[in-house]
C-alpha cells in the first residue's frame, strides 16, 4: 500500500473548510447580560485578591454605578506563592504585580487605607481625611499579621539565626528560603509553627514543613535532620479526615507533631523557643524555626463595630452571613475574603466562589431584589507534600470533602497532577479570576 | 473549578504563558497543521517514506516533551503516584510524538518536494 489515492479534497474545499471553522469560532461568544443601569454609590475597601475581582465583575454588571477602591498598597500580592518563594522554587518576584494594573477603567482608586466606618451615616473616612458616602460597603482589607504578639519576635530577624516566616511578604518569604536553605544543607532541629488564631490558608504551615523536609532529606542526605511540628490544638488540620492523613504522613516522613504548642516567645540569641501548652509553658532549642504570627482583622474594623461581638472576640473578624457574606446588622454591608467572619475561608480558592454569591446579593439589592447565590464554605488547597507532589484537598464549612474531579484527582492522594495545578495552573486561574473571568 | 468554560481555560493558558506566547504557540500549532494538511492535498497522497522518517520521530518528540514539561515544573519521575499522573504522563509524550510526527513529515514534503515521494 503506497498511495492513498481515494483523497480527493481540493484545495479550494480545503480553505472554504478553514475560513468557515475561523467564521463559527469567531461567532459562537457567551452572551452577556444587560446591565443594571444605576447611580448606586459602592466603597470597596481593599483591592487585594477580593476586591480586585468584585469591582472587575461589578463593572460588567452595573452601568452608570459610582464605585471607589481603597488601597494603600501599590504592590499586589500573589500570596499563594509565597510558600514557593520560601522553598527557592519562584523568585519574590513572581508574587508582585502592580494593584493599579488589574483595576478596570471607569472606577476611582484612592491609594489610602480606611481610617473609619460609620454604618449609621454610611461612610468611610480615609487617612488623609476625606469622606466617602456609600449606599453599599464592601469590606475587603484583608488581616493584620500580629507579629509583637511573639515576644523577642521581630521582622529584622528573619533569614538571620535560623528564623523564617514566610507570610510576611514577599522579601520575607525570600529571607526565610535563606534561612531554610542553610538549615538544609547543615541539617539540625527545625520547628515549624501555626497560630491559634484563625488564619490564611490553613495549610500552608504544613506545606513549609514538608517542603523543607523534602529539600534537607535530598540536600544533605537522610537522618541530618531532626523535624518537628508545633500543632496549636490536638490537630494537624482542621478537617478531621485531612488531619489523620497529615498525622500518617508525618509518620512516614519522621516528622514529629506536638499538639497544643503555641508559639509565645523566641530567644534568637540562645536558638530557644518557648510554647504555650496545657501542662504550662516550655522550652524548644532550635536550628530553624518558622513563625507564623496571631492573625487578626485590622483595628479600623474592630473599632467601627463591624465584627462579631461573642465570637473571635480577640480576632474581630465581621459579622456576616455564613452564605450570603452580608453583615448581619447592616444589610448595605458585605464583606469579603480574610476579613470575613466565617470559619475556614481564608484563601483565594474561597475568595474565588465568594466573588459571584456577593455580587449576586450587591446587584440584587440595587435592583430591590433578593438574591439567590449561597456560599457553602467551599475552600481549596494544594497541599503540597513534596517537591513536585501534593494532595488536592477540597471542603465546605462542615468538613465535607468536595473534589472537583471525584474518581479522577482523588483528594487524599499524593499527586504530581495536583503539583502541576498548584505550580503552573494556580497562578494562571488566580490571575483570571482577578479579572473578573473565574 | 466553578466554571470551567471554554473562555476561562483560554484566560487560564494566557496566564500560563503570556497572551503572546500562547498566541504564538497557538498560531504555529495551527500554521503547522494547515501546512500538514495543505501537503496531503497537494500531493494528493501519502508518502510512506517521509511518513517512515516521522515515526521515527516520534520516540523523540515523546521524551522531549515529557523532559520539557518536567523542566518548567520542577519536576520528576518519582512525582508520578497514581493513575491519572500515568494518564497525564502519556498524553504529553503523546502530544510530543504527535506533534513531531506531523512537523517533521511536513518538513520533508515541503522542503524535498513532490517528487520524493
Amino acid at each position: 500500500m503506497e498511495n492513498f489515492d481515494k483523497i480527493k479534497a481540493s484545495r479550494r474545499a480545503f480553505f472554504g473548510l478553514a475560513a468557515g471553522g475561523l467564521a463559527t469560532a469567531a461567532a459562537v461568544r457567551p452572551a452577556q447580560a444587560q446591565a443594571v443601569q444605576t447611580s448606586a454609590r459602592i466603597v470597596m475597601i481593599g483591592a487585594g485578591a477580593a476586591g480586585t475581582a468584585l469591582i472587575n465583575r461589578l463593572v460588567e454588571r452595573l452601568e452608570g454605578a459610582d464605585i471607589t477602591i481603597l488601597d494603600p498598597s501599590a504592590e499586589h500580592l500573589y500570596q499563594p506563592g509565597l510558600s514557593l518563594v520560601a522553598a527557592g522554587l519562584k523568585p519574590a518576584s513572581y508574587t508582585q504585580s502592580q494593584t493599579a494594573e488589574w483595576l478596570p477603567s471607569g472606577i476611582t482608586l484612592i491609594p489610602e487605607a480606611a481610617a473609619a466606618i460609620d454604618p449609621i451615616t454610611k461612610t468611610v473616612d480615609t487617612t488623609s481625611g476625606q469622606s466617602l458616602p456609600y449606599d453599599f460597603l464592601v469590606v475587603a482589607p484583608g488581616l493584620v499579621l500580629d507579629h509583637d504578639a511573639i515576644e523577642g519576635f521581630s521582622l529584622d530577624m528573619v533569614g538571620t539565626n535560623g528564623i523564617g516566616a514566610l507570610y510576611a511578604g514577599p522579601q520575607y518569604a525570600a529571607k526565610t528560603w535563606e534561612a531554610a536553605s542553610r538549615f538544609t544543607e547543615e541539617g539540625g532541629v527545625g520547628i515549624f509553627t501555626r497560630p491559634a488564631t484563625e488564619m490564611k490558608c490553613a495549610g500552608a504551615p504544613l506545606k513549609h514543613t514538608f517542603l523543607i523536609e523534602d529539600i534537607a532529606t535530598r540536600t544533605a542526605g537522610a537522618g541530618k535532620h531532626e523535624m518537628h511540628y508545633a500543632a496549636n490544638n490536638n490537630s494537624l488540620f482542621g478537617v478531621p479526615i485531612v488531619s489523620e492523613k497529615v498525622r500518617m504522613l508525618f509518620e512516614d516522613r519522621g516528622i514529629t507533631p506536638h499538639y497544643s504548642h503555641v508559639l509565645k516567645a523566641v530567644d534568637a540569641g540562645r536558638k530557644l523557643a518557648t510554647f504555650e501548652t496545657p501542662d504550662g509553658d516550655t522550652e524548644m532549642a532550635y536550628d530553624y524555626l518558622h513563625v507564623i504570627p496571631p492573625q487578626r482583622a485590622p483595628d479600623v474594623i474592630r473599632q467601627s463595630g463591624l465584627s462579631w461581638a461573642d465570637k473571635w472576640t480577640d480576632q474581630g473578624w465581621v459579622e456576616v452571613d455564613q452564605q450570603t457574606l452580608r453583615h448581619l446588622r447592616y444589610p448595605d454591608i458585605f464583606a469579603l475574603g480574610d476579613v470575613a467572619g466565617v470559619p475556614k475561608g481564608k484563601t483565594a480558592a474561597s475568595v474565588k466562589w465568594q466573588v459571584p454569591v456577593v455580587e449576586d446579593h450587591l446587584v440584587a439589592a440595587i435592583t430591590g431584589e433578593d438574591g439567590t447565590e449561597v456560599y457553602n464554605g467551599y475552600t481549596s488547597c494544594p497541599l503540597i507534600t513534596r517537591v513536585g507532589r501534593a494532595m488536592l484537598v477540597e471542603f465546605d464549612y462542615n468538613n465535607n470533602l468536595t473534589p472537583s474531579f471525584p474518581g479522577v484527582i482523588a483528594p487524599l492522594e499524593e499527586l504530581w497532577i495536583s503539583w502541576l495545578m498548584k505550580e503552573v495552573a494556580l497562578k494562571a486561574t488566580y490571575n483570571a479570576m482577578l479579572r473578573g473571568k473565574a | 473549578m466553578e466554571q470551567l468554560t471554554f473562555e476561562t481555560m483560554i484566560a487560564v493558558f494566557e496566564e500560563i504563558f503570556g497572551r503572546t506566547l500562547f498566541w504564538a504557540m497557538v498560531a504555529a500549532a495551527v500554521i503547522v497543521t494547515l501546512l500538514y494538511i495543505y501537503v496531503l492535498i497537494r500531493d494528493r497522497a501519502m508518502s510512506m517514506r517521509k511518513f517512515l522518517v516521522a515515526q521515527l520521530s516520534m520516540p523523540i518528540g515523546a521524551v522531549a516533551a515529557v523532559i520539557f514539561v518536567q523542566r518548567m515544573t520542577n519536576s520528576n519521575l518519582r512525582d508520578i503516584g497514581g493513575p491519572i499522573d500515568v494518564v497525564v504522563l502519556l498524553g504529553v509524550a503523546a502530544m510530543g510524538a504527535v506533534g513531531a510526527a506531523i512537523l517533521v513529515y511536513t518538513a520533508q514534503s515541503l522542503f524535498r518536494g513532490k517528487s520524493a515521494i
